[in-house]
């Protein structure tokens, strides 16, 4: 019983690919396993967009939405009928057909990386053994689709928008990766699936998640910082930059082109959230060797909201970075941390197991942390900021 | 340590999010069109005309003088004076508007209408949402949408409306016994004739009687406005 529940996706599909005749059976596996996803992560955004304005509310003392329908639930639908109704401006100088192709890019390669997520046992729409690399590769695909929305859409706003977008992008993509190494290095291979059979074994009941290793909490940490910077977010959300450049690379954009925008957006979130579930948090596996009875797909979404709640609380929270804070943060202190940390995954390795690795792996990365943290703080001078210019 | 004040941060967001649903004094939204705050004494939006009684059309306070039309800095303000004239609120003949139009689209608000006028005619109202379809003809208020009664203004300024309804009483008296001192010396004088008839000859009887009647009616015509001005 626990088995079928837990693989009633897989059996569903199975049963529909029954009907179907076999020179079909290769087209008719790969839609049938592309619609769950094109159904069930645009719904997660719908329901994102809702959980974020409400919790964003209540972090502010607001109510947030509660006119469309119970609590404001139906509020994602009122977007969509009034982004779909909305004039589709194109500015008259702009480059009309890379204007019209840089949010479809931007969707299709965010929803490209979902090929090679795991979101259950036996649900992955593709097992490559170079999952890892594959997921990374597709995620830059989204620079380029910014540089195109910015670029073509002749406005000064959009061009400062997409060059701050890619700098910040180029600057993060580089801890993202190192501090992903850490687990390819432990693991031993770049397939998602494989990863995850790796976490999803137990001992004394408690599994073998790799963030309950030192350089597993600290590459997790980075890995978050280095992704909520690489999808845009609060604290760094100076490519959009309400303030000062608008809505920063697609501000020339209006109507359900915008929207598309608003969807990659958060689709690329939940990627990068689901590939840090993946690498770090066990995927699909249960938290406890007691709790394997619930499906394996129900705790990778219960993760993925966990981790969304988590992007949306720092939203709340954090006011947006400088610049050159933003790029002091990335090159001084996110680029040599992963580095040591991939160091500390080295000892990790070939040292015996035991509470004496730990405490080796746990001091070997909290000195640098604490180190590194100190002489930066000297470096930074607080002095009173003398105008050149405006006096 | 590093990371302390982000730290810091997000407690105090937790502390916000769970507070707000435990502590209903944390949220200070207003449901609006459900709920509404209370308004001051002193609020004002739009004017409207004050009626006695309950006919706005008989009660209405006013005379058409059209100073207000001529004050209206946005020039709101479109009246017709009528031809014949009703007693007014201290129960003289005046003339009274046949249109009275006040676009509220148009109008600023700046109560200046308010302050010129010398019959309390015209007052603040406290509405301030007039949603319509059409912003055009439904935002232009006629004299029937504009009478409000004198009992709606004591609801809405009741210190302000208190305070014009005594010198509106003040005034009617000091009509009615002007009215009176004007009868008795018009009895007096015509009683003052007709002794001087009696004694005299009677063939200067229609002569003296014919002015002292319109001279007086004259008189009380006249002293009204100049009655009314000095408010």
């Amino acid at each position: 019983m626990i088995q079928t529940l837990d693989q009633v996706f897989v059996i569903a599909k199975h049963w529909l690919m029954g009907y179907v005749p076999s020179p079909l059976q290769p087209l008719t596996s790969a839609v049938l396993s592309i619609i769950p996803i094109l159904i069930a992560f645009p719904l997660l955004f719908a329901i994102t967009t809702w959980l974020e304005r409400k919790g964003l509310g209540r972090i502010q003392n607001r109510l947030g939405p509660n006119r469309a329908g119970f609590n404001g639930l139906m509020q994602p639908i009122a977007d969509a009928i009034k982004s779909l109704t909305k004039e589709d401006v194109v500015p008259l100088t702009a480059d009309h057909i890379v204007h019209f192709l840089a949010p479809l890019l931007l969707v299709v390669a965010a929803f490209l990386a979902y090929s090679v997520l795991p979101v259950g046992r036996n649900m992955v729409l593709a097992n490559l053994n170079s999952g890892v690399l594959f997921f990374f590769a597709v995620g830059s695909v989204v620079e380029l689709a910014v540089f195109m929305a910015g670029w073509s859409s002749r406005s000064k706003y959009s061009l400062l928008g997409a060059m701050r977008a890619i700098a910040q992008m180029i600057s993060y993509e580089v801890p993202l990766v190192l501090a992903s190494v850490v687990v390819i290095m432990q693991a031993g291979s770049l397939s998602t699936v494989e990863i995850v059979e790796q976490q999803a074994q137990y001992t004394h009941g408690l599994p073998h998640w790799y963030i309950f290793t030192p350089w597993g909490i600290l590459g997790f940490i980075l890995f978050m910082i280095a992704a909520t910077a690489e999808s845009n977010r609060s604290p760094f959300d100076l490519p959009e930059g309400e303030s000062e450049i608008i809505a920063g690379y697609y501000i020339e954009y209006s109507g359900f082109k915008f929207a598309l925008f608003f969807l990659g957006e958060y689709l690329g979130m939940f990627a990068t959230s689901g590939i840090a579930i993946t690498l770090f948090l066990g995927g699909w596996s249960a938290p406890l060797a007691a709790l394997t009875v619930v499906p394996s797909w129900i705790w990778f979404f219960a993760k993925l909201l966990a981790l969304i709640f988590a992007f949306i609380w720092i939203r709340g929270t954090l006011p947006r970075l400088r610049m050159d804070q933003l790029m002091n943060f990335a090159w001084e202190f996110i680029l040599p941390m992963a580095l040591i940390n991939m160091f500390v995954a080295g000892v990790w390795r070939f040292m015996a197991p035991g509470i004496v690795r730990w405490l080796v792996c746990a001091a070997l990365v909290l000195a640098p942390c604490v180190v590194l943290a100190a002489l930066l703080k000297r470096k930074k001078k607080l002095q009173l900021r003398t105008y050149s210019f405006a006096e | 340590m590093l990371g302390e004040g982000i730290i810091k941060g997000l407690a105090e967001t937790a502390r916000n999010f769970f507070g707000s649903y435990v502590r209903k004094e944390r949220l200070t939204t207003v449901q609006y069109p459900e709920q509404r705050l209370p308004q001051i004494e002193a609020t004002r939006n739009f004017p409207f005309l004050v009626f006695d009684g309950t006919d706005p059309d008989a009660g209405l306070r006013c005379v058409s003088c059209q100073i207000c039309e001529k004050e209206c800095p946005p020039k709101c303000i479109f009246i017709e004076k009528s031809k014949d004239k009703k007693p007014d609120a201290v129960g003289k003949p005046q003339f009274y508007p046949t249109v009275f139009n006040i676009d509220v689209s148009v109008c600023m608000s700046c109560q200046i209408c308010v302050e010129v006028c010398p019959f309390e005619a015209i007052k603040m109202d406290v509405q301030y949402d007039y949603p319509t379809e059409d912003r055009f003809s439904a935002l232009l208020f006629d004299k029937h949408e504009l009478s409000k009664s004198n009992e709606y203004y004591h609801q809405i300024h009741p210190t302000e409306a208190a305070a014009v309804d005594a010198a509106l009483a003040a005034e009617r008296e000091a009509a009615a016994a002007k009215a009176a001192t004007a009868a008795a010396a018009a009895a007096a004088k015509a009683a003052a004739a007709t002794a001087v008839t009696s004694t005299q000859s009677n063939g200067a009887t229609p002569a003296a009687a014919k002015p002292a009647t319109p001279g007086a009616a004259a008189d009380t015509s006249e002293a009204q406005p100049a009655g009314g001005e000095k408010r």
